[in-house]
């Protein structure tokens, strides 16, 4: 082999072509790094404006605006606490109707499909979280609604005589907290199942041989050896799906009767804070009507942003378990 | 002590338990769908994409500046979203755990997390209120914005994969690392970067709350950036909660037109994934 000559290394042609390389270095690092900054400032805009924006409602009404429910665009009254009872409470029956039938999902899913079924299922429960809400809104308007005030809430309200509770008694008119409620939880089902089979996935095979090698059944094997695994990555994914059902805009403006009043009962309408924003930022008159929107939406900024992070948190916790 | 009969028994029921919840899950999707060809097929005609919506009490009309607008739209925010996406994927992807890879990484999360309602709030006080009218731009960009973490972690998902050997070959045969990044990295995981770009698309496509008060609808036709326009979702959103049956139907026709770009797309990309990242890669 013979060695290459000195003056060939060190000639100017080669010494341009290492300059060039390192400009060229240079200006692509600086470039993708200027693309991942747009990320930070993105969210840092977004939280200035909607902040700056609220200041004034929030100066010259405090926290009246989440703790009356008062709301009178003439009058000078903001109190959003109608709707943030209603984002509050369509979200948790949401929780309650989606989070066990999403980690049925995702055990079947990991544990018990056939494989031939894995795909197909997996794909079809994925497809949810791709349906518009808008088009989920239209369906509930359409087919949802009527089905629940002609069968599902008389046959609760008299057939199973849960009328004499205060949470579904009353009227059976359609919109109401229960639709926005069902709609939620198809929607948040499939961010919670795709979450939970990720982290059942990655609960360690030995995990389970080891619990059936004891002699447990394979119930037994994922309720004592494989989900308790993977509870806080669960746990995240329930979260996760409670950030989508919070914020959540479209479908539940089309189906929850838009009234903005404090009611036990799921049959009544309700409002939620998206929604509010939704029917009357565009009609918003006077600043300080505006202002008194922004407060709202900041209230949800500020909602969301723990759910995420504590979800994240917490899914992060179980990926990290696994790296190690 | 219960008997092992009755330990198989119980299993035997939940194991049950969990297909049904397999059935429930998958039913709203299958009566959705059901629901949108039953209702939406009958009103599909060639009109429907050529024609403008007619005046109330006319029956006929099409959606045609509305499926204009959506593309409109569709085309803005990915030029927004697909190359600061990419960007930043490849910064993540090379600079894995310096301080500003980790921030990007937790913050592209909360602003996926955030409500779609809260992104076009604040693009209207930036977009909309300064202008003083709503433009099909600040829609554009309250999606684009939507796109940007999705890019982002699809792409630096898919850098991953990419085997270092290829890039420590390309960096022995003299290519400097920038050419290494784009000219072998990126080519390699093109199809997956694709993918995430088209999921992120089928994402936004449908979204109708960060174009409330911004791109905010139009019954005429526009193709103006600065000027409001029309997008299937806003229409759809306006039908379905007007008074009139003709609506109504234009609505589930509408409806049926979207969920039908949204599942092309979403189907795409899941076959540009699974045939070049299926099978193992040698």
């Amino acid at each position: 082999m013979t060695s290459l000559p000195l003056d060939w290394l060190q000639s100017d042609r080669r010494r341009l072509r290492v300059d060039q390389s390192a400009i060229g270095d240079r200006v692509y690092e600086f470039l993708t790094a200027l693309c991942a900054l747009v990320v930070p400032a993105l969210v840092v805009a977004i939280a200035v404006a909607i902040f700056a924006a609220a200041w004034p409602a929030f100066a010259r009404l405090g926290l009246s605006i989440v703790t009356t429910s008062d709301w009178d665009v003439r009058g000078g009254h903001f109190g959003a606490a109608p709707a943030l009872f209603g984002t509050l409470v369509s979200s948790a029956v949401a929780l309650i109707i989606a989070t066990p039938l999403a980690i049925g999902v995702a055990i079947f899913l990991s544990e018990f499909s056939p494989s031939w079924l894995r795909q197909p299922v997996g794909f079809l429960v994925d497809l949810l979280a791709a349906i518009p809400s808008v088009v989920y809104g239209l369906w509930g308007i359409f087919v949802l609604i009527p089905m629940l005030r002609q069968q599902v809430m008389p046959f609760l309200r008299d057939g199973l005589h849960l009328g004499a509770t205060p949470f579904f008694s009353g009227p059976a008119y359609g919109p109401s907290m229960l639709a926005a409620g069902l709609i939620l939880a198809v929607m948040a089902l499939p961010y919670i199942s795709a979450v939970s089979r990720e982290v059942l996935m990655a609960v360690p095979r030995s995990q389970r041989e080891a619990a059936l090698a004891l002699g447990a059944t394979r119930w037994e094997t994922i309720r004592d050896a494989v989900v308790p695994y993977a509870k806080s990555g669960i746990i995240g994914g329930i979260m996760l799906g409670l950030g989508r059902a919070l914020g959540e805009t479209m479908a539940v403006t089309m189906v929850i009767g838009n009234r903005p009043e404090i009611s036990a009962s799921l049959f009544a309408p309700g409002y939620t804070m998206a929604s509010l924003i939704a029917n009357e930022f565009s009609e918003a008159t006077n600043d300080l009507h505006v202002s008194a929107l922004m407060a709202v939406g900041a209230v949800l900024f500020v909602i969301t942003l723990i759910v995420n992070a504590v979800a994240r948190w917490l899914v992060w916790r179980v990926s990290r378990v696994r790296a190690r | 002590m219960k008997t092992a009969r009755s330990r198989h028994v119980v299993s035997g029921v939940m194991i049950g338990l969990t297909y049904l919840a397999a059935i429930l899950a998958t039913l709203p999707l299958v009566l959705i769908l059901v629901h949108l060809i039953a209702k939406g097929a009958s009103s599909l005609s060639l009109a429907f994409f050529t024609h403008m919506p007619r005046p109330v009490g006319e029956s006929g009309g099409g959606m045609a500046n509305a499926i204009v607008g959506t593309l409109i739209l569709i085309g803005v925010a990915s030029l927004i979203g697909l190359p600061i996406g990419i960007g930043a994927g490849l910064h993540l992807a090379e600079k894995r755990t310096t301080p500003l890879a980790y921030t990007v990484r937790f913050l592209s999360d909360v602003l996926n997390g955030l409500p779609s309602i809260v992104i076009g709030i604040s693009a209207w006080e930036f977009l909309v209120r300064p202008v003083g009218h709503f433009s099909a731009l600040a829609g554009g960009v309250a999606l684009g914005t939507m796109m940007v973490p999705l890019v982002t972690r699809t792409t630096e998902e898919m850098l991953l994969v990419v085997p270092t050997s290829l890039r420590e070959a390309a960096l022995a045969l003299g290519y400097p690392k920038w050419r290494t990044s784009i000219a072998v990295v990126l080519r390699t995981a093109l199809a997956g970067i694709a993918t995430g770009a088209l999921v992120a698309v089928a994402r936004i496509a449908g979204e109708t709350a960060p174009l409330l008060f911004t791109a905010i609808g139009n019954q005429f036709w526009s193709t103006s950036l600065r000027e409001p326009i029309a997008a299937l979702p806003l229409q759809i959103f306006a039908y379905a909660t007007g008074p009139y049956d003709e609506w109504h139907r234009l609505a589930w026709a509408g409806a049926l037109v979207l969920i039908t770009i949204i599942l092309i797309i979403s189907i795409a990309a899941r076959f540009a994934t699974r045939s070049r990242f299926g099978a193992p890669v040698d």
